[in-house]
């Protein structure tokens, strides 16, 4: 019985024990920074981009399609939603941004599904072509515009708008300020309950109309892929395509929404960046963040929730990054501590070579920490990065991949 | 005469081959009709015209007396036509109720209507008396269920004539006589239906008429009670149907293999089997038997070192082989043939010259001493297998792809009997491949057994598994439950201990 | 194989090449700009004494980042980070090869094996996430190239930094004259143009070595048919776990000379100038070359030539981003038609063997 319990406990301690270290990491004075409205808000729109390309990765795996060409549909949305955004404004930018985003998928979907190159091959290519493409545009789009150059572009015009929820966050009404009642909370600085309200505040507050908009296809994702016909097809395809050919499903037709679908979203998560964020065009600024994507897509199990709860993760990291570099050396000890419980939840399972490797891997940490007064800037650059590994390693292996993912279709090839 | 489908003088060639020549079948409304015929004989060629998913070169078709010219599945669905393939068109993945409606309407964004269908279909279902549970994964299912999944959904999309593509080569006797249980039902309650098949005796036991055909053509169409088994099978090859041939040496007393309480579990703690022992002994042919999934699989991949076991120990020819590598185990003298030859047999986009090496990469005949590999070799023993096994291709240069399914498995079987194994495992050795290649698989192995061959031979085909072995032990939930001699024993009683109706 | 097969397979990448010009001067003609004299003028430039040098030292590193991209590729393993591998070899390499002065020939072949064995140290961390943790390789690679990155930034500054220098920016120090690869200008007789890599001839053994472990060798057959058909490879003894990471370890160590024709034979030392994207390009590279030692060196050059003479372009007033649009469509089509001719060769194939068994 108590070793059930035990067993239940560890098997959840990839999930608990960073959670709780955070929070009580969180309590000391230097680090307050880890659970503030504003480090969840910065979460928050860096988990957007992460997120929406996980959603985009879904789409297309779900329909069979391994899209390693996520990032190559992101640099797309970057550029054209900089683009619209600067000719027409944030909301054209947008939309702008997911049609280049699609156009990719669609390259994508052609190279796949209708001549059955290797989905990996053609995905690698997308993002060769996809860098290629930015560049050049950029250089012929922006050539006599000031304060734009060959890997960078012009600042949008228009505002995407914010939205402060009234009296909860403190928004305002009529043009006056309300009261912010989980503000206030947060300020208390009550254990836990004040590091929740910042986090419900981080999603209160300041938030750009944009994210809304994101955030929604959450649920959406859910209705459309598993409570539609067309979503049902989708799927259907992805799990075994002859099947479904001999029942008048178009295989291609499902494959080809599937897949355009994937490089809209993606290129959505590349115009989030740009109209949400940097406000410009930058050469690179996609940062592997389609890549991050998939691994959210994976860490969420194939569901639109667990994808958002993945990004969710990733996002924080991101932001700790940005936001303060004091709060990632916080992160040092964090690490410590949950190596500590690794390395005994190795002993326990007497996997004594594993455990010690922890146990040193641990002991660096916390020396590292003692040692130092914060983390160089070059290591907090790829925190979301080192972080992906990590969440990926010791995430569950389990996962439920679509039957014939990545296995190319020739239509009419019914046994 | 009240005819569900009449075929008037259909002929369809591919390249090289004519696979329906002048084709005419009447089949009655509310029959049971069975068109038989062996690997190669035009069945699948006239079902797929049938079934709109090939059309035919010349020759008209018509449904309940009306023309009919169809040009994909979706057409012949329309017209009440229905087909369960062989291998089941389910998705694992989604649930019962999913793949039923999967289809029916159009790829739209509106709600799904899970619990309308639901009780559709469960109309349905009473009306037929079948039963099933429509929120379960397919992927939980027995073979048996998802047939009866494949037939609900044949039926909820309006079919009265079912096409039914060897139904019971998947099954065990017990579940067949549920599906002919079933089948008869249906019939009752008017759907015509089209059994395809090359088991005399099912046939004989459900079908109204009878339907033989032999290379593309339409032999004869007769009914049940005016035929026997052998007339039937006279006119499926114009000879009686081949038999495994008899032993002609006695088991000798050698232990080859020794297998000693193995259990194997997976990462999460389900069992694949527990506590298995068997020995194999010189110039023996032991056959396992079980139903798919009851942990034969396993034991066999852990004999050669693909799986991993918790505990027992394996000894081949007196040698604890437990710590071995596959590779180890492969050149110490054991061979091995996957039931899947294309998956797991060949490499299906290189040459025979190539494909001849898999699975002895490491042994002095292939690998020079500077690790590179001995081509030569390679091509001389190719050559030598496809001589010796029958093996028909343009040369040794050809691609594995190229052949027919018969003539990559005598390669395969070639390739693991020419290098003097002393165990040989085959698993499924003649699937799917026509009644030539077959009989000469008997023949070699029987041959190889005589010779002192170990064998080790698990096999759906219980016709073939009774036939061959000298023992018989029987797999049921990762155990072995009997073990039996084959001189005394019936398919029926094996299915009884497939299944666990008997102990 | 019959000869006119043998031709249908080449006839892929001049097709993708013909189709790639097409769609690039289309683009041209909408920017404005007259696409017959842009490639004239490109050609002219490409075909210089000095240009080809220029090529040629630009085609090494990228047929070797090929080569290496390629042994994974073989075995259906996708190694995306030849560029954080070659950049970690190359950074350490430099710095340690840095540190000392031997005789020429030992002192290289010393600096060629510190970055051999860096670079495959660090692609061996991907092949470990992948046979014990499941991490595809195509996430861990990427991720390790930004962790890559990261970590030559840091140290570039506060471990190999030149102590005492005067340079503003941080570099490593100058490799000693020792260290340095001679020039093959003497043997050509090229003395006037600028030097010619002498790292050309290991790009050449690295070639024919490629080409006897992949076809000739017990384990390039393991790798082949891993990359054909996984589970039949593992049936027939393959350990997959195993060849993983001896897959993914050969490719970082091919990875780990990629770096070395720029810093043995032009910089000398690793500043933040040094090459970048060279991993990515190798990629392209192989992807063009199908894996083939002759292909990828023929790829290598092609690309070579097009970022070389695209250099003449803004001179000319002419984006000379627009041979990168026709790098990546090169890519794309070849990809595709690669797929097209294979599949048309396996079913003449097919109906080869069909014909003859009848007869």
């Amino acid at each position: 019985m108590t070793q059930n319990i035990f067993r239940s406990i560890f098997r959840r301690y990839i999930v608990i024990t960073p959670i709780l270290l955070v929070l009580i990491v969180a309590q000391m004075e230097e680090y307050s920074q880890l659970t503030t409205s504003g480090t969840f808000g910065a979460a928050i729109r860096l988990a957007i981009p992460i997120m929406l390309a996980g959603l985009g990765g879904l789409y297309s795996e779900k329909t069979g399609v391994v899209n390693i060409g996520l990032e190559g549909m992101m640099i797309m949305g970057t550029w054209f939603g900089a683009w619209g955004g600067f000719t027409f404004g944030a909301w054209q930018g947008v939309f702008i941004g997911m049609l280049g985003g699609a156009l990719f998928g669609l390259i994508h979907a052609i190279a796949t599904v209708s001549f059955q190159v290797d989905h990996i091959v053609s995905g690698v290519a997308i993002n060769i072509l996809a860098a290629g493409v930015a560049r050049f545009l950029n250089v012929i789009a922006f050539e006599d515009i000031a304060f734009a150059s060959s890997t960078a572009s012009p600042r949008i015009t228009g505002d995407i708008g914010k939205l402060t929820v009234p009296y909860l966050a403190g928004g305002n009404i009529n043009g006056e300020e309300t009261s912010n009642f989980f503000g206030y909370i947060e300020d208390l600085n009550i254990f836990l309950v004040s590091d929740f309200a910042g986090l419900v505040l981080g999603f209160l507050s300041n938030i750009s109309h944009l994210t809304i908009f994101a955030l929604a296809i959450v649920p959406l994702s859910v209705l459309v892929l598993w409570n539609t016909p067309i979503g049902l097809q989708m799927r259907s395809v992805g799990e075994y395509p002859t099947g479904s050919e001999s029942l008048g499903v178009n295989v291609y037709l499902m494959k080809y929404i599937g897949v355009t679908i994937s490089g809209a979203l993606s290129g959505l998560a590349g115009a989030y960046l740009v109209i949400a964020g940097t406000g410009i065009y930058l050469e690179g600024q996609t940062g592997g963040r389609g890549f991050i994507g998939l691994a959210s897509m994976l860490f969420g199990n194939y569901k639109p929730f667990g994808i958002l709860m993945g990004s969710g993760l990733f996002g924080f990291a991101d932001a700790l990054q940005l936001r303060s570099p004091k709060a990632v050396h916080g992160l040092l000890v964090i690490i410590a501590i949950f190596l500590f419980v690794l390395a005994l939840k190795t002993l326990f399972e007497k996997k004594y070579i594993p455990s010690l490797i922890s146990l040193v891997l641990s002991s660096g940490f916390l020396i590292w920490f003692l040692n130092s007064e914060s983390i160089p800037n070059q290591f907090v650059y790829f925190t979301p990065h080192i972080t992906t590994l990590i969440v990926l390693s010791f995430s569950n292996q389990r996962i439920k991949l679509p039957e014939k993912i990545g296995v190319p279709y020739k239509k009419g090839e019914l046994s | 005469m009240n005819l569900a489908i009449n075929t008037k003088n259909i002929s369809k060639s591919y390249p090289g081959v004519l696979a329906n020549s002048n084709v005419s079948v009447q089949i009655k409304k509310s029959s049971i009709h069975a068109i038989v015929g062996e690997n190669g004989a035009g069945k699948s060629t006239l079902m797929k015209i049938l079934y709109g998913m090939t059309k035919p070169d010349q020759g008209e078709i018509e449904v309940f007396d009306q023309p009919a010219n169809m040009s994909s599945p979706k057409e012949a669905i329309n017209l009440g036509i229905g087909m369960v393939h062989q291998h089941f068109m389910l998705a694992k993945n989604l649930t019962v109720l999913e793949n039923i409606i999967l289809g029916i309407d159009k790829p739209s964004i509106k709600n799904l209507g899970l619990k309308k269908y639901k009780k559709l279909i469960e109309e349905v279902m009473s009306t037929y008396s079948l039963d099933i549970d429509l929120d379960m994964f397919v992927e939980d299912l027995s073979v048996g269920e998802k047939q009866r999944v494949e037939i609900i959904k044949v039926l909820f999309r309006g079919a009265k004539i079912l096409i039914l593509d060897e139904p019971t080569a998947v099954l065990v006797p017990q579940e067949v006589n549920e599906l002919f249980k079933n089948l008869n039902n249906l019939k009752q309650n008017g759907v015509t239906i089209i059994f395809i098949s090359h088991k005399l005796d099912e046939v004989l036991e459900i079908a109204d008429d009878i339907s033989v055909m032999r290379t593309g053509e339409l032999i004869d169409s007769v009914k049940n009670e005016n035929v026997s088994k052998t007339e039937l099978a006279e006119m499926m090859i114009g000879k009686s149907l081949p038999t495994p041939p008899p032993r002609s040496t006695e088991t000798k007393q050698n232990k080859i293999l020794d297998i000693k309480s193995i259990t194997s579990e997976s990462v999460d703690g389900r069992k694949f089997f527990t506590d298995v022992s068997f020995s194999v002994f010189e110039s023996e042919i032991l056959g396992i038997a079980g139903v798919e999934g009851n942990g034969q699989k396993e034991v066999v991949e852990s004999i050669i070192g693909i799986q991993n076991i918790e505990s027992g120990e394996i000894f081949f020819n007196g040698e604890n082989i437990n710590n071995k590598t596959t590779r180890q185990r492969l050149e110490s003298g054991i061979s091995f043939i996957p039931e899947d030859r294309q998956l797991q047999a060949m490499i299906m986009d290189m040459n025979l010259t190539n494909n001849v090496i898999i699975g002895r990469q490491n042994i002095e005949k292939y690998k020079s001493n500077l690790a590179t590999v001995k081509i030569k070799n390679a091509i001389k023993e190719s050559e030598n297998v496809i001589s010796l096994f029958d093996v028909k291709t343009p040369n040794t240069n050809t691609l594995a792809t190229a052949l027919s399914g018969g003539n990559q498995q005598k390669f395969v079987v070639g390739r693991e009997l020419e290098d003097n194994p002393s165990l040989l495992i085959a698993s499924q050795p003649t699937r799917g491949i026509d009644i030539g290649a077959q009989s000469l698989i008997w023949e070699k192995l029987r041959q190889s057994r005589d010779n002192g061959l170990a064998v080790l031979l698990i096999s759906a085909d219980l016709e073939e598994l009774i036939g061959l072995s000298d023992r018989i032990i029987v797999f049921y939930q990762g155990s072995t439950v009997k073990e039996l001699s084959s001189d005394d024993v019936s398919p029926e009683d094996l299915g009884g201990y497939m299944t666990g109706l008997k102990k | 194989m019959k000869l006119s097969l043998r031709i249908a397979s080449f006839s892929a990448p001049i097709i993708a090449l013909a189709i790639s010009f097409g769609l690039s001067s289309l683009i041209l003609l909408f920017i404005g700009k007259d696409p017959i004299e842009t490639f004239q003028i490109m050609f002219e430039y490409g075909i210089k004494g000095k240009s080809i040098v220029s090529i040629i030292n630009r085609s090494i590193p990228l047929y070797i980042s090929a080569i290496a991209v390629a042994v994974g590729f073989k075995m259906g393993l996708f190694n995306i980070g030849v560029e954080g591998q070659y950049l970690v070899g190359s950074i350490v390499a430099a710095f340690i090869g840095s540190q000392f002065s031997i005789i020429t020939p030992l002192h290289i072949l010393f600096i060629i094996l510190i970055a051999v064995a860096c670079s495959a140290m660090w692609a061996a961390i991907a092949g470990y996430l992948k046979v014990k943790k499941g991490i595809h390789e195509v996430i861990s690679t990427i991720m390790l190239n930004y962790i890559g990155t990261g970590l030559i930034s840091y140290s570039l500054t506060n471990v190999f930094d030149e102590k005492g220098s005067e340079y503003e920016l941080p570099r490593t120090p100058e490799l000693p004259d020792t260290g340095q690869m001679p020039a093959l200008n003497n043997l050509f007789g090229l003395e006037d143009l600028q030097d010619l890599h002498g790292f050309l001839f290991v790009a050449i053994i690295v070639g024919i070595f490629y080409y006897w472990l992949v076809w000739k060798t017990t384990l390039g057959f393991d790798l082949r048919i891993t990359g054909s058909n996984p589970i039949a490879a593992k049936f027939s003894g393959i350990n997959p776990n195993r060849l993983i990471v001896v897959a993914m370890v050969t490719s970082g160590g091919f990875a780990g000379l990629v770096g070395l024709g720029p810093l043995l034979g032009y910089f000398h030392r690793f500043t933040i100038d040094f090459p970048t994207g060279l991993g990515f390009a190798g990629i392209a590279v192989a992807l063009l070359g199908r894996n083939h030692p002759f292909g990828m060196g023929v790829g290598a050059l092609l690309f070579a030539f097009l970022e070389r003479s695209s250099q003449i372009l803004d001179l000319n007033d002419v984006p000379k981003e627009i041979e990168r649009m026709l790098q990546a469509f090169i890519l794309l089509i070849v990809v595709v038609f690669y797929e097209v001719i294979r599949r048309f060769i396996v079913k003449q194939q097919i109906k080869d063997a069909s014909k003859k068994v009848e007869t």
